[in-house]
């Protein structure tokens, strides 16, 4: 690029598209019918390059975990209109095939290519969670599924669009594969709204500064979002350092799956390279490749906040995923259970950047989604599932103590009130409270995890769990100490059981009055326990953080001395 | 009794506005603010204007008593007495986080682990008590929270919205054996589902209490020993003014007291004259504040977090904060792009060109550096003059030199993107909400807002601004003008089908009831009384609600059964006009009701406000250089306040008035109408 634009035009360019993608994130928001698009904000919108399909722009308020992945969108989309030849103003490509697209195939992504005077300027992109998209479970959480088939229907990139007309042919394919048709069509609705708004949008940006101004400026900020992280990477110190952390097990054979990493620096490039993972899995663990590249990169803009959302981040990054390993699944192996795989991916990288730079670098967080349903049907006949995800604690840092009871790294959503919970399900909370001596201890210690304690009111209903992190505990860094593992009980006639395998279970029964109880793992902590001062274990004693035995076990018994 | 007293207490200045309906005047003071209490400020500004408190009928107060207790946490310390179990709601919140990125950083509720007592008691969903609330468990709570010191107490139980008895008899409890009357229950503050958010309310509410109800007690009396015999008032978050009984009761509903009352006033300081569609902006030391007026309303929000994990349930007029004030830091980052803020050097140490330590170029510094604030009589009083030339030195260092630019080149650009940023605010009050700016005239308000008029009006493409006469004021303004308000909620959580309408008729007639109660406690004469009523409706299975008008009658306080039909109508209409089209076969809910009892008081006439005589020669001061766009102009300066009703003054003009500069761009044109108010408009062609 020879031409520059100035920087003044470049900021207010750069708050004007970043505005763009915001206000698309927020017109699905609100028009998604569906909760976990509407109130979960399981969704996201960005400009994409024209050729590369990289990620140019994207929206704030969306998935961290789809500021990576959306790219490998468009680039699907990409590959399939160049083989065919055949892309043209006010088409509009929809897809779910995770192995294309990254995730899981619940999130159902739609590409526009964006026209400016006959010429592709660039692409638009929407990419929500359904609420159910087919397959043997409603809501797609399967944890006993060996083929993609079994989780949903797979839809590769076709045209609901072509030239501005919809296919109504498409939506009703799209219909009949779903439980919920009127909640998809409202979620669809919603997407193609607001690649409209897009579109709107970067019409009259254009039109006040020029597509040329635009274009240099969208290339700018790339260079300029690579010059930031090269100048990251070359204050961390060059060298070599490996991590290595497990998956419980597939939900299918109980084996431990490692996850490896050996992260390098060299001056201001780094390389993450994923040798000697475990190979591609039985059951739903399995991630694609193009996940594993975007789980990289939302690592990263945690260890380095302020880069901005886009694809000049990872210029100076090389991601190496191993064939054949879980990382890089091929089709029509399982994904469902993507989420549990991408936060212990998140885990090393913090761990092994760690030992890099432990200033920067966070203890693990809780490190499991722990999708919990409760399902049933109720004296009337009406089915019900109460299905959700449930919270832990946040690792220690340099600067303070791990959040208490968070939500996981790779998303931003907010747990249903409990209230609102037994207002629409049969079940009762007895337990809706933190976990005492579930943080890791530390210089820092991290954050505590939950107990949740559901009881059901119903006749009989039945539970399934798909975890992680039963078997291997969140790590600290820089010295602190591992947090507690999560720990999943059920109730029967002969009082309370484990799952043979952990943290993952299919249809245990359950009675009325009798109950499940999740609890979480916190998170690690940060710096060597010993540094801890004696009054904050105390604080931490009296506020019933810890039990007293607990406390002298991990930091001595210093803390009896301190007054209350 | 004909005068009536705005008091609004800021951070750095406490205004007070004096109206004397029967002479037909307002005189404006603006005083220091004392910390930690404001009461001195508040005293001592009301002195400045007014010898004899018992010629005043009202005192209608804004206060950021609550906010900043809440900001700063220096609450009281409390308790909380809460179902077996449910502990630890407080410090859960809802499972967020402060940031989205970075996974930094970690929460202390307002109530410590400690002092958050449980006691065996369930209530269900469905408003079943499944155990009844055991009340020796309760007493020794309350004398638990007692011995380690605490001073007010919240009463939080599960499902309390959809049976109080068990909350009931535990406060009953409570209150007899606590010693002050600061026993907030979750039930009385707030009867709606959600428990975070009803206990978090709860809590805020029995932590703010101590200190605002004394703050308020010690104004009432010291107002009532200087001969005081009118009505003192507060202004809440929703734009409303309630008794001080209430206040003391209900202190969070003062959360956002302040900036409420501001829009208030500027709402009907547009309407007056003539704009139903307004744009507020209050550009204060380290934020930029925004709220959007349409067809006279302005917009309220359900809730809103005062500080990570810190949820206030209650309505509140809708402002947009963005962290860009005079006082914003403008800084190049590592990857050579100019930025504005977070950081700000507020209104302490200030400005480079405040000579007070600070030596990173602020937004003022560049309002400075280009002319546009005469450095010879800086706002507030506080320095003889302005150090232009050590602001210039800052963005040379800071700016100028990092992007190769001259020191005028550079605080244009930092203007510039400080500008952006403000227009970024608009767009998405108004734009993003399907609100067209064209038909909003924008209205700057706050020490520096009206410096950015020009550049609001070119970069979101609105077509007039309204500057108030006294924009520095406009909060203190405000409370004079806002309407008496109580809202109520009750949560009903049933479908349509099978709503018993004769109960929510009930609940309805208890919500006027008790408005009706406090309207009628209040001294003031109502115009007249609106009751304004709302279901929180949705789908089932949908968890966003539409908030759903429904027209009731009420006739000799007596409110007249809504039907099914009425309900369901209007449901489709709200529904329809939200998301376009209706789900077929639907099954509808009823969430919540809400009530709103309004007591509009009588709006004074703002014409007292404007000049009287004057012309445009005599209030020309001088001549300044000020820069523009690419170059130096010659500009007029004028004082404001002097100037004649009618009086036309082309850009580029700025005009001057103790606490506020009005910026006029080249290419505009100011015009001064029959209130004193100054309208900008793009000239023709």
């Amino acid at each position: 690029m020879t031409e520059t634009i100035d920087p003044i035009t470049l900021a207010v360019l750069a708050g004007r598209m970043e505005q763009i993608a915001d206000e698309m994130d927020a017109t699905l928001f609100r028009a998604a019918f569906n909760p976990i698009i509407a109130e979960a904000h399981d969704a996201s919108h960005g400009l994409y390059h024209a050729q590369t399909g990289d990620t140019l722009v994207q929206g704030k308020s969306g998935l961290p975990i789809f500021v990576g992945v959306m790219s490998f969108a468009v680039k699907a989309v990409i590959d399939k209109a160049a083989a065919s030849g055949d892309l043209a103003d006010g088409d509009i490509y929809i897809f779910n095939d995770a192995h294309m697209g990254g995730t899981h195939l619940s999130d159902m992504r739609l590409v526009r290519p964006y026209y400016r005077d006959g010429k592709l300027f660039c692409y638009l992109a929407s990419v929500g969670h359904w609420h159910d998209v087919g397959g043997a479970v409603p809501g797609n959480y399967n944890p006993s599924a060996t083929e993609a088939f079994q989780e949903a229907f797979v839809l590769p990139p076709v045209k609901l669009a072509r030239a501005g007309v919809v296919n109504q042919d498409i939506i009703d394919i799209l219909l009949r594969n779903t439980r919920l048709p009127q909640s998809a069509m409202g979620d669809l609705n919603g997407q193609l709204g607001a690649l409209d708004l897009g579109v709107k949008r970067l019409d009259e940006l254009l039109d006040e500064y020029g597509a040329e101004t635009v274009a240099r400026a969208l290339d700018a900020l790339g260079d300029r979002a690579e010059t930031l992280m090269r100048a990251e990477l070359s204050t961390l110190p060059d060298g070599r350092w490996e991590a290595v952390d497990y998956l419980d097990n597939d939900g299918i054979t109980d084996e431990a799956l490692p996850i490896k990493i050996a992260l390098a620096i060299d001056g201001d490039r780094m390389t993450l390279d994923f040798e000697g993972t475990a190979p591609v899995t039985a059951g739903p663990v399995n991630i694609a490749r193009p996940t594993a590249v975007a789980t990289a990169y939302v690592a990263i803009k945690h260890i380095f906040p302020d880069l901005p959302a886009n694809a000049g981040v990872m210029r100076p990054i090389e991601v190496r995923v191993p064939e054949g390993s879980l990382l890089s699944a091929e089709f029509p192996a399982p994904v469902g259970g993507y989420t549990e795989t991408i936060l212990r991916m998140i885990d090393v990288i913090f761990s092994a950047a760690a030992q890099a730079a432990p200033d920067r670098v966070v203890a693990n967080a809780y490190g499991t989604i722990n999708a919990l349903s409760i399902a049933g049907k109720r004296a009337n006949g009406q089915p019900w599932v109460m299905f959700s995800f449930y919270g832990g604690g946040h690792g220690g840092s340099v600067e303070s103590d791990g959040l208490n009871h968070g939500n996981a790294p790779i998303s931003t959503a907010t747990i249903p009130p409990m209230e609102i919970l037994e207002a629409a399900y049969p079940v009762m909370f007895r337990q809706w409270a933190l976990r005492p001596d579930s943080a890791g201890a530390g210089r820092h210690r991290g954050g505590l995890g939950a107990v949740y304690e559901i009881e059901v009111l119903e006749e009989k209903a039945e539970a399934f769990l798909f975890g992680e992190r039963g078997r291997f505990a969140p790590q600290g860094v820089a010295g602190g100490a591992e947090a507690a593992m999560n720990a999943f009980h059920y109730e029967q006639a002969d009082g309370w059981h484990a799952p043979p395998l952990a943290s993952k279970m299919l249809g245990i029964k359950l009675r009325r009055g009798q109950a499940v109880r999740l609890e979480t793992p916190g998170g690690g902590g940060y710096g060597d326990a010993s540094e801890r001062s004696a009054e904050a274990v105390a604080r931490d004693v009296s506020l019933g953080y810890l039990t007293p035995e607990t406390a002298t076990a991990m930091y001595g018994a210093a803390w009896k001395d301190i007054p209350q | 009794m004909s005068r009536m007293i705005g008091v609004d207490v800021g951070g750095t200045f406490t205004d007070v506005f004096v109206l004397d309906e029967a002479a037909g005047t307002a005189e404006v003071a603006k005083v220091p603010t004392t910390r930690p209490d404001q009461s001195g400020g508040f005293l001592d500004g009301i002195a400045r204007q007014v010898d004899d408190l018992s010629t005043v009928g009202v005192v209608v107060h804004g206060t950021t008593a609550g906010t900043n207790a809440l900001l700063e946490r220096k609450g009281a310390r409390i308790g909380v007495i809460t179902t077996k179990g449910l502990r630890d709601v407080l410090e859960m919140r809802r499972r967020d986080r402060p940031r989205t990125w970075g996974l930094r950083g970690d929460f202390d509720p307002v109530v410590p682990r400690d002092l958050r007592l449980e006691v065996p008691e369930r209530t269900l969903a469905d408003g079943t008590v499944r155990k009844k609330v055991d009340i020796d468990a309760v007493r020794n709570a309350a004398s638990e929270l007692l011995d380690k010191g605490c001073e007010a107490v919240a009463i939080l139980f599960a499902n309390a919205y959809a049976n109080p008895a068990n909350e009931a008899v535990a406060v009953a409890v409570v209150r007899d054996l606590w010693p002050n009357p600061h026993v907030s229950a979750s039930s009385e503050i707030l009867p709606e589902i959600r428990e975070f958010e009803r206990f978090s309310t709860t809590a805020l509410n029995a932590y703010l209490q101590p200190e605002v109800s004394g703050y308020i007690n010690r104004l009432d009396s010291a107002l009532k020993n200087d001969g005081f015999g009118g009505e003192f008032m507060i202004v809440q978050s929703n734009g409303g003014v309630m008794g001080t009984d209430t206040a003391c009761r209900l202190p969070v509903r003062t959360a956002l007291s302040g900036p409420a009352a501001g829009v208030i006033a500027a709402g009907h300081i547009a309407q007056t004259a003539g704009f139903e569609n307004v744009i507020t902006g209050d550009m204060g030391g380290t934020s930029f504040d925004v709220a959007l007026i349409s067809d006279g309303q302005s917009m309220l929000s359900p809730q809103t977090s005062i500080d990570f994990g810190m949820v206030v349930r209650a309505p509140m007029i809708e402002i947009t904060t963005i962290g860009a004030g005079g006082g914003s830091i403008a800084w190049v980052d590592k990857g050579g792009l100019l930025n504005i803020g977070p950081e700000s050097a507020g209104s302490t140490p200030g400005p480079v060109a405040y000579a007070q330590g600070n030596t990173r170029p602020t937004v003022t510094d560049a309002n400075v550096v280009l002319g546009r604030i005469d450095p010879d009589s800086p706002i507030g009083g506080k320095l003889d003059r302005l150090d232009v030339e050590a602001a210039g030195r800052a963005i040379d260092e800071h700016v100028g030199g990092k992007l190769r630019l001259t020191t005028t080149e550079a605080a244009e650009a930092i203007l510039r993107v400080a500008n952006s940023r403000m227009a970024g605010a608009i767009r998405l009050v108004s734009i993003e909400r399907g609100f067209d700016p064209k038909r909003f005239a924008f209205m700057p308000f706050g020490g520096g807002g009206a410096l950015h008029t020009g550049a609001m009006l070119q970069d979101v493409g609105i077509g007039r601004a309204i500057v108030p006469r006294y924009p520095g004021v406009t909060s203190a303004m405000g409370c004079v003008i806002a309407d008496m308000r109580q809202d109520f909620v009750q949560t009903i959580n049933t479908l349509t089908a099978s709503l018993d309408a004769d109960g929510l008729r009930e609940i309805m007639q208890r919500h006027v009831d008790d408005g009706m109660a406090l309207l009628d406690a209040a001294q003031s004469r109502f115009e007249g009384r609106d009751v304004v009523v709302e279901l929180d409706m949705a789908y089932v299975g949908q968890t966003h609600t539409v908030a759903v008008p429904l027209s009731i009658e009420v006739a000799d306080g007596r409110v007249k059964a809504t039907t099914k039909d009425a309900i369901e109508n209007a449901f489709d209409a709200a529904y329809r006009a939200t998301y376009g089209r209706l789900l077929q076969n639907g099954t509808r809910r009823v969430m919540n009701l809400r009530t709103a009892v309004i007591g509009r008081r009588p709006k004074f006439d703002l014409t007292a406000l404007a000049p009287e005589g004057g012309s445009v020669e005599a209030a020309r001061t001088g001549t300044r250089s000020v820069h523009f766009g690419d170059s130096w102009h010659e500009t007029s300066i004028y004082d404001r306040l002097a100037l004649p009703v009618g009086a036309e003054i082309p850009g580029p003009a700025i005009l001057v008035q103790p606490d506020t500069t009005v910026l006029i761009d080249p290419g505009l044109t100011g015009r001064v109408d029959a209130f004193g108010n100054t309208i900008i408009t793009p000239d023709e062609g």
